[in-house]
């Protein structure tokens, strides 16, 4: 395989690797290095990779299993993830402002829940992968995925319910 | 798209049975704009999911290997100079005290020499003495 047939087969889901790293390590820096080091990997067993039916989910599985590794040296160390670009006040006339903070209020939202959940949110609310596809890549049952998703899914809804009754009363 | 059936729509999506198609359904409806207001919390979330789907990797992928220093040849090349620098150094520093040694002996030689070359001297005097004294009395016997 060259270098111009590799990147053939890794651009369409180059992105989709990047933003499964993003949710799951939360900084851009953090994402950036772990799609590069991902595609070096990737690279250095084409060989393998060129037998693979399907190399985008075999990338999204290895992506989760690499991010889950940084995640866990990251608590060895003592690091914790900060989110920046959260506001919390809310006390904006802005409409437009008001419906945007809202809409970022769900990354927010979204962070604060369990890594599996946020994986499969991802998988399917963002990157709209079929349940087929999102069992083999978190390596989990059909109905369990659909139960977690489900949880995922009311916990989002019911908290911005929440905040959003909150903001009008 | 009728608000019962997207309200139906919406309950299947939350238990997570609905399918790809469904849930495109429903993205339409709530990234569109003229939302039901008791409905409008979606519309945070399926709008959210839109514009998170743009986010972009835009770096330049390097598939060249990384350009590891290899620190083993360093610490053999290390050790190596360490090695030599100390033989060399040893070197110099016994040729070093051998010098000053040699010195010091030297010093010590030739003090011991003028020592012994004053003591020749006082001894030459006395006997010049006698020779004169035994040359007088020579002329004088005469």
């Amino acid at each position: 395989m060259k270098q111009s047939d590799f990147l053939k087969v890794v651009l369409p889901f180059k992105d989709k690797v990047f933003r499964l790293a993003k949710r799951l390590l939360v900084s851009n820096e953090e994402a950036e290095d772990a799609t590069q080091e991902l595609l070096f990997k990737l690279w250095k067993s084409k060989e393998k990779i060129a037998s693979y039916k399907n190399v985008e989910a075999f990338a999204m599985t290895m992506t989760k299993n690499y991010c889950y590794d940084r995640l866990k040296s990251k608590q060895a160390s003592n690091l914790t993830l900060v989110h920046s670009n959260y506001k919390e006040n809310e006390t904006s006339l802005d409409k437009k402002l008001e419906y945007q903070d809202s809409v970022n209020q769900v990354h927010v939202l979204i962070e604060k829940l369990p890594e599996q959940q946020k994986i499969i949110i991802q998988l399917r609310d963002i990157e709209e992968y079929d349940f087929e596809e999102i069992c083999k890549m978190v390596d989990m049952k059909p109905t369990a995925v659909r139960v977690a998703l489900s949880r995922a899914r009311k916990k989002i809804r019911e908290q911005l319910t929440k905040n959003h009754n909150y903001g009008v009363s | 798209m009728e608000l019962a059936n997207i309200e139906q729509l919406v309950e299947k999506y939350l238990d997570a049975t609905t399918t790809l198609q469904e849930e495109a359904t429903l993205k339409n409806y709530f990234t569109g704009g003229n939302v039901a207001i008791h409905l409008q919390e979606y519309a945070y979330l399926f709008n959210y999911f839109a514009t998170a789907k743009e986010e972009q990797f835009k770096k330049t992928i390097n598939l060249a290997p990384k350009k590891k220093r290899n620190l083993t040849w360093f610490s053999a090349a290390a050790s190596i100079a360490l090695l030599v620098s100390i033989f060399f150094g040893k070197q110099q520093y016994d040729k070093h005290e051998q010098r000053k040694e040699a010195q010091r002996i030297y010093v010590q030689v030739s003090k011991g020499l003028a020592l012994l070359s004053s003591n020749l001297k006082k001894g030459e005097q006395a006997v010049a003495v006698l020779y004169t004294y035994e040359n007088t009395i020579n002329k004088i016997l005469k």
